[in-house]
C-alpha cells in the first residue's frame, strides 16, 4: 500500500503535529501550519493525532493511490478532484487503486492536508515523522516531496469508513481577512501608546517575503520605547516579534527556537489555524484577550475534537 | 543580592518563561539550565518540554491537558506558574551539573577564516594575536538556537569582540567558526550568516545520522585547539 507523487506541487511536505523535546538543542517542532485541520484529517480516517499527513501549499500536488485507500482532505480548499470528479474537503472517500487525487484551483485558504487511513509509514527521526527543512531531516528524506516519490501507507485501524464528515460548527472559521485573538507579549508594555493602538485597531497585510518561518506584517510601523533588542530567549509558534524596521513578524511553523526582538504579542493557539491559512497580500487584524479567555476557547475546541473522535469511532463500529 | 527575584511571564497561552536575570552570566545560565533539567525530570501533567536560554527557561505545555488535570480553565496560568516556582526552588538544592568538556580542532585564517585579516586590522593586533586571544580561554555553551545544533558560546576576549558583518554572507560553509560581539559559534550547515569567520572545524555540530544528532548541550565547556 502506497501513494505516488505524480506532480510535487510548489511546497509539499510530510508533517505531523510536531517534534517535541529538542528545542533546547535548537530543533524546533516544525509541525503542521494548521494543527486543527491536520488533526481532523487524521480523526476522520481513524488515525491517531500524531500520525503523519501531507501538507500541501498551492500549486498542490497530484497523487496516485497505488492501492484502495480511505483518505480525507482538510484545511484550505484547493478544489480537490478524484479521477477528475469533484470531491469536497472534510469528508472521507475511498480511492480505488490507480486513481488520482488532484487539485484544480485555490478556492480558499493556503494549506491543505491529506490523511490516509493507516497513516504514512515514515521512519521517525527524534520521535517524530515531521520534516525539518533546516536540518534536512525527518519526514520523507528530510525534503519536500518530488515527482516519483513513493510513500508507504501503514495498516489502517478498524475505525475508518467512507463518508465520515464532522459537523460544520466544529470546523475552524477560516476567513480571508480574519481577526485573530492575541495575548500580550512580554514587551507589549514597551509599545508606544500609538503603536499599541495601531496593533489592536489596524489591519496588517501578509508581506510577499513571508514563508513558513514567519509572516511579515505590513501596516502601520510600530515602535517600542527603550531597548529594541534583548538577550535571546525562547520564541514560539504565534509569537509576534518586532524587529527595528517596525514591521512585525508573526512566527509560524518553521520559526527559529530563539529570538532577541521585542515580543509584542502571541496569537492564541485556538486561532493559529486562521493565521495559517493566510497567504501573501491577505489581511489580518488582532483582538486582545486574557490568557484565561484563550484557554477557555482552546478547551472548547479540544472538547469538540474529543467528541468528533468518539463519533467517528461509533459510526465506524456500527458498520463492522 | 546578586540575583533579582525570578520573573515569570506568559509566552502566549501554551508556554511560560522564567527569567533569572537579564545579562550573560555563567551562574544565571546555570540556574536556567538546572531549572529546565528539574522540570524535565518532574514532568507535570501537560508538560511538553523545557528549553533553557541565556538567562531564562521556557516551559511549553498543553493547556487542555493541564485543564484535564485541574478542572478549572481560569487556573491554568497559576497552576503552571506554581510548577515552575517549585522547580526553580528545587534547583537551589540540586548540585549543579558541570558541563562536559570538549575540544574543537580548528584551522584558522585563510580560506577557513576569511574575516581573520580584517578583524585583526580592525582590532589593531596581529592575526596570531587574535588566534592567541581566541584559544586562550574556555568557552561556555550558554544556549542553542538559530539553527539546529548552533551553540551560542562565550565570552570572547573583549579585544577581539567585534560585531557581526554589515552585510551577511549568502552562504557560510558548515563548520565555520565565527565571532559576533562577545559570542562565538560554529555553523552546523551551509547557511546564510553574518558572523565574522576566523576558522573552521571538521566536527559536525549537527549530524542527522548521529544519535544524538547534536554535538553540544547547554552548559558544555569548550576549548579551541589549532590544528
Amino acid at each position: 500500500m502506497a501513494i505516488e507523487i505524480l506532480k510535487p506541487g510548489l511546497m509539499t511536505t510530510v508533517r505531523d503535529i510536531g517534534r517535541f523535546g529538542y528545542r533546547r538543542f535548537g530543533v524546533n517542532p516544525t509541525g503542521v501550519m494548521d494543527p486543527v485541520a491536520a488533526r481532523i484529517a487524521n480523526v476522520l480516517v481513524g488515525n491517531s493525532d500524531h500520525d503523519a499527513v501531507i501538507e500541501a501549499n498551492f500549486p498542490a500536488p497530484e497523487i496516485r493511490f497505488q492501492s484502495d485507500t480511505i483518505f480525507a482532505v482538510t484545511g484550505g480548499d484547493f478544489a480537490p478532484r478524484l479521477d477528475g470528479a469533484e470531491i469536497r474537503n472534510w469528508r472521507t472517500f475511498r480511492a480505488e487503486a490507480g486513481s488520482t487525487l488532484s487539485f484544480s484551483s485555490k478556492a480558499g485558504g493556503s494549506r491543505c492536508y491529506i490523511a490516509v487511513a493507516g497513516g504514512f509509514a515514515i521512519t521517525q527521526w527524534l520521535g517524530s515523522s515531521t520534516t525539518n527543512l533546516a536540518a534536512s531531516a525527518g519526514g520523507f528524506h528530510g525534503r519536500k516531496l518530488a515527482a516519483g516519490d513513493v510513500i508507504e501507507i501503514g495498516e489502517p485501524g478498524v475505525f475508518s469508513s467512507v463518508g465520515v464528515s464532522p459537523a460544520p460548527s466544529i470546523l475552524p472559521r477560516y476567513h480571508d481577512f480574519p481577526t485573530v485573538r492575541i495575548t500580550v507579549g512580554p514587551e507589549f508594555d514597551r509599545l508606544s501608546t500609538a503603536s499599541r493602538n495601531d496593533l489592536l485597531n489596524s489591519t496588517f497585510t501578509i508581506g510577499k517575503n513571508s514563508d513558513l518561518m514567519g509572516f511579515r506584517l505590513e501596516g502601520p510601523s510600530l515602535t517600542v520605547d527603550g531597548e529594541t533588542s534583548f538577550l535571546s530567549s525562547a520564541v514560539t509558534l504565534g509569537t509576534i516579534q518586532l524587529p527595528p524596521g517596525g514591521d512585525p513578524i508573526l512566527l509560524m511553523s518553521d520559526h527559529q527556537t530563539t529570538g532577541g526582538y521585542p515580543r509584542i504579542g502571541h496569537v492564541a493557539a485556538v486561532d493559529i489555524p486562521l493565521a495559517a491559512q493566510l497567504g501573501p497580500s491577505e489581511r489580518i487584524a488582532f483582538h486582545l484577550v486574557e490568557p484565561e479567555e484563550a484557554h477557555k476557547l482552546l478547551i472548547a475546541m479540544e472538547r469538540d475534537l474529543v467528541m468528533l473522535r468518539t463519533a467517528c469511532r461509533l459510526r465506524s463500529t456500527k458498520r463492522i | 543580592m546578586k540575583y533579582p527575584v525570578p520573573k515569570i511571564y506568559c509566552l502566549g497561552d501554551s508556554a511560560m518563561t522564567i527569567e533569572f536575570g537579564v545579562g550573560i552570566d555563567e551562574d544565571v545560565n546555570q540556574l536556567a539550565i538546572a531549572c529546565a533539567d528539574q522540570l524535565d525530570k518532574t514532568r507535570f501533567p501537560g508538560f511538553i518540554e523545557a528549553a533553557p536560554a541565556y538567562a531564562s527557561t521556557t516551559v511549553f505545555f498543553d493547556p487542555f491537558q493541564v485543564y484535564s488535570e485541574i478542572g478549572d480553565h481560569s487556573r491554568i496560568r497559576d497552576h503552571v506558574r506554581e510548577r515552575i516556582m517549585l522547580a526553580a526552588a528545587a534547583t537551589v538544592e540540586t548540585c549543579p551539573s558541570i558541563g562536559r568538556s570538549v575540544e574543537i580542532r580548528t584551522r584558522f585564517g585563510g580560506e577557513f577564516g576569511p574575516d581573520l585579516t580584517e578583524l585583526a586590522a580592525r582590532c589593531g593586533i596581529s592575526e596570531s594575536d587574535v588566534i592567541e586571544a581566541f584559544i586562550n580561554r574556555e568557552y561556555r555553551v550558554f544556549m542553542l538556537g538559530f539553527l539546529p545544533g548552533f551553540a551560542y558560546m562565550g565570552k570572547v576576549d573583549e579585544r577581539i569582540a567585534v560585531p557581526r558583518r554589515d552585510v551577511p554572507r549568502r552562504s557560510v560553509p558548515s563548520g565555520s567558526i565565527g565571532i559576533a560581539d562577545d559570542q562565538t559559534g560554529i555553523y552546523p550547515f551551509d547557511s546564510p550568516g553574518g558572523w565574522q569567520l576566523i576558522g573552521r572545524t571538521d566536527i559536525k555540530v549537527f549530524d542527522k545520522e548521529n544519535v544524538p544528532p547534536y554535538f553540544f548541550s547547554p552548559g558544555d565547556r569548550v576549548r579551541f585547539v589549532p590544528e
